[in-house]
């Protein structure tokens, strides 16, 4: 609700208490998250401890076993994925799902659809007021496009675009959505060090744009260190430790899990030569 | 005022002179009955192949259901003209009629209630839409009883051609009409399933149709249908002024469709499913349009196809035939409407037509080895489809040229794709 979004205290994603189990697997465990409002939040973890199944309980891939997902003060575990997106919460994917066979410009009217203002029967007439809505639909889409810089390329189809324009692609479709969350999954991976510069850079400007608030998923430390505000690292399905990116570091569970059994002490050991 | 592009214009009247010059052809006689049948078959081919591209090609549902739906528009229109002209009764007509309007209605009521009460699970709402439509179809057959007497003397009324045309042009509207609400309600349950899956349940509901045709005698009680001897005395009413009709506002309608908003929803579950629902694409949804819509123009194909030859026999949809429109989609272009238009026409030509002429007798049946020998060199050639995806102007979606303050000093990109 619009009366919130100034509230800067009050978390507009949580959840509670969040498992997703599968079979004997506990992918997500008794995971309790909060994001508030207008954040840029990290979410680490190695490879296997859960953090893209959270994407996917959040987007409504999958149902959670137990828990809750709140969106906005209004539980919304179990709903339809295209519902949650309407409701304004938009993902990427760690493996580019654009729509490949389809021109740039169309991947970003695709997400407008819900928006776009006419029915079918002024779709099937092409009526003026089509006419109308197509081209103000059009024109939000190609400004899109500009903000990413992409613009030049509408023409293109989606799947011959290089792999760093994919992925700024994905971002800037999932952006049209028109969400007040912004879920990215790995969106550094596969970039070279000049790209991913630029999109930690992408990432704070389209945050105070369009007053996102950000989770994102990452495997590089620069990006993740480097813009998020708050940090939470996962470890077999469950929250390990949580802060901001200095508390994160020090933690010896964090760097045990990422490092194995008894590299904290070798880091503690270090540190001290090190302040010495 | 809207301004007409030049490729509408181009396309209207290259439309007109192509109507003009079959209509001279047949009038004069250069082309005799046996053709006038094999170009008014290709058209109606086309609808058909249409409907199917757009939900195989457009949509990517793979489906063989499209000649049930065909066959219950062929037959659904036929037996509302069979009635007038035979037993000159419109009592076809007003049941009809009144069938597949309450049907509707049921079905958008039944669809109030179904999303109202969110997180139904299908088969409940497919349990709920079944009961709405049954009492609805028991509610349409008394009142067309009702109606039935005083159609008839307002029709009888009309001059005779006129009253004619007017059954005719209504008997092919309902015929599509119920084949979209049938498609409706047999969607339902299948879209739970998956791509392969949903291919072979549509399998299944043509050879349900096909036996439920065979006894339609029997079984339904439509005595005037002669299940499995096949229905005559249908009134050959089908000019090539109405084909010409039908298969022009089909292209225009599925044209307009797919160069929409809709149409890019359609597209993009074809192309990325879980994509397209976490963009705020109801999947569901569009398969379900897009599944009625292509049977739609099946079943208007369907009542038109009955009157051309007067004659319907269930054999003409068994499941063998409903790979015609498939094959048709395939070698056109999965996604091309210009190819599916050319390849019915090729395909009515080429098979129906030149090949029973040229080919001795009694080896006419040997055209069922040159068409899957045409197609494995078309595979192997042209996996793509005679057409790929390439569209007349007319047709292809057009990438919007960017506004000034978009553009930048060296989008010379923007005009080379444009």
């Amino acid at each position: 609700m619009a009366e919130n979004s100034n509230n800067n205290g009050k978390p507009v994603l949580e959840l509670r208490k969040l498992c997703r189990h599968f079979g004997g697997l506990k992918a997500v465990h008794l995971v309790d998250l909060q994001l508030k409002e207008h954040a840029l939040n990290g979410l680490i973890g190695p490879n296997g401890s859960g953090k893209t199944t959270i994407f996917n309980v959040i987007t409504g891939i999958y149902e959670p076993t137990e828990g809750e997902v709140v969106f906005d003060g209004q539980s919304i575990g179990g709903l339809d994925p295209y519902v949650i997106n309407q409701m304004g919460i938009a993902r990427t994917f760690q493996n580019i799902r654009l729509f490949p066979n389809l021109t740039v410009l169309d991947n970003v009217r695709i997400a407008y659809h819900p928006h776009a203002g006419y029915g079918m029967r002024d779709a099937v007439t092409h009526n003026g007021l089509f006419e109308l809505k197509e081209r103000e639909l059009t024109d939000r889409a190609q400004e899109f496009l500009a903000v990413f810089s992409l613009q030049d390329r509408q023409g293109e189809i989606a799947k011959n675009l290089p792999y760093g324009e994919q992925r700024r692609l994905e971002i800037a479709r999932a952006l049209a959505s028109s969400p007040r969350i912004l879920l990215l999954d790995e969106p550094a991976a596969g970039m070279n060090p000049y790209e991913v510069v630029q999109l930690m850079d992408l990432i704070h400007f389209i945050r105070d744009k369009f007053t996102l608030t950000v989770l994102l998923i990452e495997h590089q430390m620069r990006v993740v260190m480097g813009i998020c505000e708050h940090i939470t690292v996962m470890d077999f399905g469950e929250v390990i430790a949580r802060g901001n990116p200095k508390e994160v570091q020090d933690n010896p569970r964090v760097v045990e899990a990422y490092l194995g059994l008894g590299a904290a002490e070798l880091t503690k050991k270090y540190l001290k030569e090190k302040k010495r | 005022m809207k301004r007409i592009k030049p490729s509408t214009l181009l396309f209207v009247a290259a439309s007109i002179a192509v109507f003009a010059i079959v209509q001279v052809l047949f009038n004069t006689g250069i082309l005799n009955a046996f053709w006038s049948g094999i170009i008014r078959l290709a058209a109606v081919m086309a609808m058909v192949s249409l409907g199917l591209n757009l939900i195989y090609g457009f949509n990517g549902q793979f489906s063989l259901g499209q000649f049930g739906f065909y066959a219950i528009g062929a037959y659904t229109a036929a037996d509302i003209t069979y009635r007038w002209e035979q037993l000159h009764s419109a009592l076809g007509l007003t049941v009809v009629l009144a069938a597949g309007v309450l049907m509707g209605l049921a079905i958008l009521l039944v669809r109030k209630i179904v999303v109202k009460l969110r997180g139904l699970d299908t088969l409940s709402a497919f349990a709920m839409y079944l009961v709405g439509v049954i009492l609805a179809a028991i509610v349409a057959v008394w009142i067309g009883n009702l109606l039935a007497q005083p159609a008839t003397s307002l029709f009888a009324i009309l001059p005779e051609k006129i009253s004619q045309t007017i059954i005719f042009f209504l008997a092919i509207l309902l015929g599509g009409l119920i084949a979209a609400e049938a498609s409706f309600i047999f969607g339902l349950p299948i879209f739970t399933l998956g791509s392969d899956y949903f291919g072979i349940a549509t399998l299944g509901f043509t050879i349900i149709i096909k036996v439920l045709l065979d006894n339609s005698d029997t079984m339904l009680g439509f005595e005037e249908m002669k299940g499995a001897r096949g229905m005559i005395g249908i009134p050959k009413i089908t000019t090539w002024f109405w084909v010409f009709f039908f298969l022009f506002a089909t292209i225009v309608v599925i044209r307009n469709l797919l160069n929409s908003s809709f149409g890019r929803a359609i597209i993009s579950v074809r192309e990325d499913e879980t994509a397209a629902t976490a963009m705020g694409i109801d999947v569901a949804y569009y398969k379900n349009i897009t599944f009625v819509i292509g049977s739609l123009f099946a079943g208007l194909a369907g009542g038109l196809y009955a009157h051309i030859n007067g004659f319907l026999h269930p054999n003409s949809f068994s499941f063998i035939k409903s790979f015609d429109p498939l094959i048709i989609v395939v070698f056109g272009g999965l996604g091309s409407v210009t190819g599916t238009v050319a390849a019915s026409f090729g395909w009515a030509l080429v098979l129906e037509g030149v090949l029973r002429l040229v080919l001795p007798d009694g080896f006419e049946t040997w055209r069922f080895v040159v068409y899957p020998v045409l197609l494995l060199v078309m595979m192997l050639l042209k996996p793509n489809g005679l057409f790929g995806n390439f569209e007349i102007p007319f047709i292809r979606s057009v990438v919007p040229p960017l506004k000034k303050e978009l553009q930048t000093k060296g989008g010379d990109a923007s005009k080379e794709n444009a």
